[in-house]
């Protein structure tokens, strides 16, 4: 605000030249690699390949995969929902208890009153709708931080589950809802041998190879469609390498399960779940107007953001996702018992964290938050595997969730110190 | 000579990119009072800060010498251990504590660590005494009005045995009752060997209360007056804050004034935080299209209280009044409302309401415009990203490309992309609240071509500013807003800082 030269006031001379530095960027033979966003890949390969090592690759063996996948999807299931209220800057503490009682109400609607199931099923969720929606209305449309609304939650459903099942479990299920949650795609089109590798299920093998050709279809017409819009786009030979990595661990993953019991549909059902929502949050108005909420809450409220409404639904979701994973996880126990969901919600919200969420909200990504579960559903897995005990695993999760949160801070606060 | 208290000199405050003080010199003489007078953004708050310690020794150039001796302060607990006390203009008191604990508070009544509660509030009732504060020393602050509030501050001060006690615009949210007895208590202190820096806007007080007063304009002292001795009037005072040549910091702009754009009628706001304060009283202005109006007004008058309560009802409680937009009656309840009428409003405040400093300028910039870049909920990002590659050039928006995050840009660079989005919800009436606040000069020109370009387009611009000048380079026509009131509404040519000041401290009557 001193004097002026001519020179100071045209157009263009003045601003940062080189422009903002990009901390938290390694260079790796010219493809440069944003560690704060990749870094947790990087970290569930190593993991992978550690406890590959530690078990001398029981980790990866067919059944060992399709057990981590089935024992592990309502949790991941829940954490696609837990993502998005993180995201928005809030938290739910209530989903472990929501998956009991709509376990419950699900056993009590099939077996107990006999509903045909998809009725039953419907009715569930719908169940599920409603509790999200009660949840919603304190947080959004009264203003009462989610975190008391859903501590209460927590009580509230976990006494109605109890009322409701008396202390008892319910079961069995029917047989269809079983399979859901437990089963597998049948061999419809028969066995086909893979010379060493032996049998493997010729449908599951060309579920994968669709569903790889899908994924190189789709990033090949958005590669295409950002060149038509002048955008530079990756050179081809890392387009073609991120392919073939994408479309070599597909192709792994579906091999291994054919060869074993075929596809689980709970993998499925988890597939279809991490596409639809990864859109939804990448690619629509809703979607967008979460990370605007979370990024800065009063300038989502300048900019027209309907901010009720936007949470109140988020809340809604997680109570849809909870009653899914309710379903599956009473299908695969075959029966709704009392404890059910114990501790789901701090499962989901570790997921959410150690895959790359922010504490503060606005920064996060279902795949990241499916991968943050599927570490620490590795981690599980491979040490109950060597045969380390409980208190060890626990320890252990303790730690990586800590050390994930560390680091997100740590990089922010180098970039902050950058500037 | 008398004795001076304080002597800074040679102060030079540099921010990224901006001089805030240039080799600034004041000083003030035991037992005193001293006005700083200057525009908002001179410099007082950041002169202030330096001595209060707020930004340590080694952050700033330059010499403190208070009572003789040379300071170093690292901290506001260094400053206050030496005896100087600064109360800031938002209160720093705790709301659910009582006013004896907020007397107290981090300066315990204890005795080995256990508060002793009758001495606590004895001591209490001596300094309220002291500061004229009728009121039990148990009262919480919540049930207290800002004016009591303001003497729970001076107690409190006075519990450090303050010798320097410096107030930032004490009586700006003051009635007139609770400000006479502001002054009088101010009086009654420096008789007390007190010495107090007042900073105010308010002139008539300055001229009432000072013994001295010392102008500081773009950050440089312009000079120290003697009340007394060089018969100091508020145009005297005026001159010397305004008294800058205008040269040629904005671009030449030929208006095409059109047909009315918007059209506020007896508007009226009251304060969420203090019910029953009017922060803007029966205020009537009117837009057109193709023309640019400021909105003049010093900090407290309600400028963007004003604006943030038009713009869908974002500020304040209890509105009344009319909008017409294109001469029909509009019902605005709140932003959506205000975006599909076709009104904008970038805010001063683009860190806090403006951005979200986290993600990428594409995504900023369509942040209010997303609607119109999706389809059925789905956005369409490859024409967001047209779109913002589109600004980023017409802008000249500085950054590598629009995935560059927004937090790291620099002030006039973030502006740009502020304006962006708004620009982009394609709005026929434009309120531009302090639209260059924080940007260096060259910048600052940028945005001025920004704003005459889009005053060309037909759309009507309403730029809200603290610097008169900048008002009086760019706009046709000037409204001045003084304790929620409109004094005055000037054509261009007939404007003056000096008529504008007159008409932005006019007090009620």
């Amino acid at each position: 605000m001193s004097s002026i030269s001519p020179a100071d006031v045209a157009v263009g001379t003045t601003g940062d030249g080189g422009g903002p530095r990009q901390p938290g960027r390694v260079s790796l033979g010219g493809i440069s690699l944003n560690l704060r966003s990749s870094g947790i890949y990087i970290a569930f390969a190593l993991i992978i390949v550690l406890f590959s090592v530690l078990t001398d690759g029981a980790l990866l063996t067919p059944q060992n995969i399709s057990n981590i996948i089935v024992q592990n999807s309502y949790v991941l299931i829940l954490a696609i929902g837990m993502i998005l209220i993180i995201i928005a800057g809030h938290i739910d503490l209530s989903v472990g208890s929501v998956v009991a009682v709509t376990g419950a109400l699900a056993a009590v609607l099939m077996v107990n009153m006999g509903w045909p199931w998809p009725l039953a099923l419907l009715a569930t969720l719908v169940a599920g709708a409603l509790i999200g929606a009660w949840q919603g209305y304190w947080i959004a449309y009264f203003g009462i931080p989610a975190f008391i609304v859903t501590l209460a939650g927590m009580l509230l459903f976990r006494a109605l589950t109890l009322t409701v099942l008396g202390n008892q479990g319910i079961g069995p299920f029917p047989d269809q809802v079983r399979t859901l949650a437990n089963g597998f795609t049948n061999g419809y089109l028969g066995n086909v041998g893979l010379g060493p590798l032996g049998g493997a299920d010729l449908f599951s093998l060309l579920i994968g190879v669709v569903a790889i050709a899908g994924m190189v279809a789709a990033q090949w017409r958005t590669r295409g469609a950002r060149k038509g819009y002048g955008q530079s786009v990756e050179p081809m030979a890392l387009f073609v390498l991120k392919m073939a990595a994408g479309a070599a661990l597909i192709l792994f993953l579906v091999v291994q399960l054919a060869r074993f019991k075929n596809l689980p549909w709970v993998l499925v059902l988890l597939a279809i779940l991490v596409l639809a929502y990864s859109l939804m949050a990448n690619r629509t108005v809703f979607g967008r107007q979460i990370y605007a909420i979370g990024g800065n809450l009063q300038a989502a409220v300048m900019s027209g953001v309907k901010v009720k409404s936007v949470v109140f639904w988020i809340f809604v979701n997680m109570g849809v996702l909870s009653a899914i994973a309710g379903i599956i996880f009473a299908g695969r126990l075959n029966q709704a018992g009392p404890t059910a969901g114990n501790a789901f919600e701090l499962d989901a919200i570790a997921a959410a964290f150690i895959g790359g969420a922010a504490v503060q909200g606005g920064v996060g990504k279902v795949v990241g938050a499916i991968t943050g579960g599927l570490i620490m559903a590795v981690i599980n897995n491979g040490m109950s595997l060597i045969g380390s005990p409980s208190e060890r695993v626990m320890l252990v999760k303790g730690a990586v969730l800590l050390a994930a949160v560390a680091f997100d801070v740590w990089t922010k606060r180098r970039a902050g110190a950058a500037r | 000579m008398t004795e001076h208290i304080l002597r800074m000199s040679g102060i030079t405050k540099t921010f990224p990119g901006v001089k805030a003080l240039q080799d600034v010199n004041l000083s003030v003489r035991r037992g005193e009072i001293h006005a700083i007078c200057g525009e908002n953004g001179a410099g007082k708050s950041t002169l202030m800060k330096v001595l209060s310690g707020v930004y340590p020794h080694g952050d700033y150039e330059g010499e403190i010498l208070f009572e003789g001796k040379r300071c170093e302060f690292g901290g506001i607990r260094d400053s206050e251990h030496a005896g100087i006390v600064i109360i800031h203009q938002e209160l720093a008191l705790s709301p659910q504590l009582s006013i004896a604990e907020n007397i107290f508070l981090g300066n315990e009544r204890a005795r080995r660590g256990v508060i002793d509660w009758n001495r606590t509030n004895y001591e209490a009732a001596a300094l309220m005494k002291r500061v004229g504060l009728q009121e039990n020393p148990t009262t919480t602050i919540a049930d207290i009005g800002v004016g009591k509030q303001q003497l729970v501050e001076i107690a409190k001060a006075l519990s450090k045995e303050v010798r320097l006690l410096i107030l930032d615009e004490p009586t700006a949210a003051l009635n007139d009752d609770d400000s006479a007895h502001l002054l009088d208590l101010l009086r009654g202190l420096r008789d007390e060997g007190i010495t107090c820096v007042i900073i105010s806007h308010k002139l008539n007080e300055v001229i009432a209360i000072a013994d001295s007063v010392t102008i500081i304009r773009d950050g440089r002292t312009i000079e120290t007056l003697d009340m007394a001795g060089d018969h100091v009037t508020e145009d005297r005072i005026i001159s010397g804050m305004v008294g800058r040549a205008l040269d040629n910091r904005f671009p030449p702009h030929e208006p095409t004034i059109g047909d009315e754009a918007l059209r506020i009628e007896d508007w009226t706001v009251y304060s969420p935080s203090q019910p029953g304060r009017k922060v803007v009283d029966n205020a009537s202005l009117t837009l057109r299209r193709g023309e640019i109006v400021g909105l003049a007004g010093l900090m407290g008058a309600g400028r963007t209280e004003l604006a943030m309560s038009v713009f869908g009802r974002a500020w304040g409680v209890h509105i009344s009044g009319k909008l017409f937009k294109d001469g029909k009656p509009i019902d605005v309840r709140n932003v959506q409302d205000a975006i599909r009428h076709g009104i904008a409003y970038a805010t001063e405040d683009r860190k806090r309401y403006g951005l979200n400093l986290i993600e990428d300028i594409k995504r900023n910039i369509s942040a209010a415009g997303l609607t119109g870049l999706s389809k059925r909920g789905w956005v369409n990002e490859n024409e967001e990203y047209r779109v913002a590659e589109q600004f980023h050039k017409s802008m000249n928006i500085k950054a590598p490309g629009v995935d560059s995050v927004v937090g790291k840009l620099s002030g006039g660079n973030q502006q740009k992309v502020v304006l962006s989005k708004w620009i982009l919800t394609e709005p026929d009436v434009l309120i531009l609240d302090e639209p260059t606040r924080g940007i260096d000069v060259g910048a600052k020109y940028e945005i001025y071509t920004i704003i005459n370009r889009l005053a060309d387009q037909g759309k009507a611009v309403l730029v809200i500013s603290s610097e008169l000048p900048e008002l009086l380079g760019l706009c046709d026509r000037i409204y001045t807003l003084s304790e929620g009131r409109i004094t005055g509404e000037v054509p261009r040519q007939e404007a003056t800082q000096e008529s504008l000041m007159h008409l932005m401290t006019k007090g009620q009557e």
